[in-house]
């Protein structure tokens, strides 16, 4: 006879079932498969922890977020923000959805190079380009964001080094209503600076100044500081119209969607109560068509939107090592996903659900990581059913800066893997070894043996 | 091991603790050992029991009543008793 299947014994306070800060029931729904692919399939051959990157979502994600803007405005272009994730199989997927590049270093900049995309269409932005970083990008016709003026006075000197015409744009900070203000970036606009920057281009004569741009923050909320983050370059391209005749080319509102998270302390999921892809659309879209730009001259509309295209096609999968309880007898689990690899778990209640199927009883669980440092805390409060060492767990929404800020801190950094849309896995990045690691060092040589 | 005398536990899993007001809910096994306890049974009888019928190893049913024991002692549905 065979044995009826065991679960661990479990006893739970019964409190209301309303939603609290101990996250919603669904959260616990187990997700076995990946498109179509099995978690246990992909942990047995690519090990754990490891990423998962489907590919249909993130071109599902992209004619979403295109589709909301093209509706609503004749002339959208996105470009991907590398630093949010540029393992280049995925700059690709975006490059091939119609995506130019938007990078913020020299590094960056080589990587979309280095993907084929033609220096024309990469958005160079950030506070350190270098004299070489930007020679690179003059001779390439690349977008250059200026973001301060000693930035802009190198571009001059190049200009008339080279004798060719930089294309500029200027970052401009400004008051959306949305605080602390993001002010440490570009010219503002509120006291002048950004006039004054624009003026200076206009007279020199050198560049062409061909866009306008702003990136309001990350992660916003609501969808009203756009509008008038809009409305605000909006202004400053119908003050060049007037005072140079001189049309802007794109305005680029750069990115800071906040996609389908839950802030830490937040009561309800992100997935609920931010804002979607069409109301951002309608804020931006309506606030340039019912600006004083000339509607002969209507400027593209640029967007660098990062976290909110890639957060939902990447998970983490991962496994429980074992269970304990502290002392005052919460359930604490240990998984082998740290916070070195899950570095948004500090701003996140990342959604963690089971790999397999389990009864509806739960516990408050603590999930630690496997890091032998008091800060590993992946969630500090989540309903999660009886899991056992071995169970499999599934992280979601992990696509933005996870892969780009990781650490290799005690342990190595995983494997990342694609499912593209036939179902298939490739690696997109190896899983680091030894190797990875001890090659970069150097061994002095009187330290090269010892006698213990 | 001992339950406080005034505690209530049903077939379905529901738990009320008169002196506190507070009620609980417990999975099928959680019944299972919980009236095991009841009945006075050593752990060790409990393993035994239990892995006849169920497919688990004595060392991690060990382990989990053990643990199961720490919950029940937090929740106060266990005596405080010294020599268990
Ligand atoms: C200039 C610029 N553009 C785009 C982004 C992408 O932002 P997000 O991932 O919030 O959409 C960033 C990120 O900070 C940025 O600094």
């Amino acid at each position: 006879m065979s044995k009826k299947k065991y679960e661990r014994p479990s006893i739970k306070r019964i409190e209301n079932e309303m939603p609290n800060k101990f996250g919603l029931r669904s959260e616990y729904k187990p997700m076995t498969h990946i498109d179509g692919v099995a978690v246990k399939d992909i942990i047995k051959e690519h090990g754990s922890p490891v990423f998962v990157i489907s590919e249909k979502t993130i071109r599902q994600v992209y004619k979403d977020a295109m589709r909301a803007f093209a509706i609503r405005y004749p002339k959208v272009q996105f470009a991907w923000s590398y630093k949010t994730n540029y393992l280049s199989a995925i700059c690709n997927v975006f490059h091939q959805e119609g995506s130019w590049a938007e990078v913020v270093s020299g590094f960056e900049y080589d990587k979309a190079l280095n993907n084929g995309i033609p220096g024309n269409k990469i958005i160079f932005n950030g506070p350190d380009k270098t004299r070489d970083d930007l020679k690179k990008a003059i001779d390439n016709k690349s977008l250059i964001h200026i973001d301060h003026l000693d930035e802009y006075y190198t571009i001059l000197e190049l200009a008339d080094e080279t004798g060719l015409r930089p294309q500029v744009a200027i970052r401009v900070n400004m008051d959306t209503g949305v605080y602390p203000m993001w002010d440490r970036f570009g010219f503002n606009y509120e006291n002048g600076q950004a006039w004054d920057a624009l003026n200076k281009i206009m007279i020199s004569k050198k560049m062409d100044l061909v866009g306008l741009h702003c990136h309001i923050g990350t992660y916003m909320m609501t969808a009203e500081p756009y509008g008038i983050a809009a409305a605000k370059l909006a202004d400053l391209a119908v003050g060049l119209q007037q005072k140079y005749n001189h049309h802007v080319k794109y305005i680029d509102l750069g990115g800071g969607f906040a996609g389908k998270n839950t802030l830490k302390g937040a009561y309800l999921p992100g997935s609920d109560t931010n804002p979607s892809f069409d109301d951002y659309a309608e804020k931006i879209t309506s606030a340039l068509i019912n600006s004083n730009i000339s509607p002969d001259h209507l400027p593209w509309l640029f967007l660098e939107t990062g976290r909110a295209l890639i957060d939902e096609a990447g998970f983490l999968l991962g496994t429980v090592i074992a269970n304990k309880r502290s002392s005052i007898g919460k359930r604490n689990t240990i998984l082998d996903i740290g916070v070195n690899i899950l570095f948004t778990s500090f701003w996140y209640q990342h959604k963690i659900t089971p790999a397999q199927e389990f009864t509806h009883h739960t516990e408050n669980t603590m999930l630690y990581g496997p890091l032998c440092m008091n800060i590993d805390v992946i969630r500090e409060n989540v309903e999660l059913p009886l899991l056992n060492p071995g169970d499999h767990v599934v992280v979601h929404h992990v696509g933005a800066y996870n892969m780009t800020q990781w650490m290799q801190f005690i342990t190595l950094r995983p494997k990342v893997v694609m499912i593209d849309l036939e179902g298939k896995i490739h690696v997109i990045r190896k899983g680091e070894s030894m190797n990875s690691i001890s090659d970069y060092e150097g061994m002095p040589k009187h330290l090269t043996d010892f006698k213990l | 091991m001992r339950i406080k005398s005034n505690i209530a536990i049903s077939d379905s899993g529901f738990l009320l603790n008169p002196a506190t007001g507070e009620s609980f809910s417990l999975n099928p096994m959680g019944v299972a050992i919980l009236k095991m306890v009841k009945d006075g049974k050593s752990l060790e009888e409990m393993t035994q029991e239990i892995s006849q019928d169920f497919d688990v190893s004595l060392s991690i049913l060990e382990r989990d009543i053990e643990d199961f024991k720490g919950t029940l002692t937090q929740y106060g549905i266990l005596e405080n008793s010294k020599n268990d």
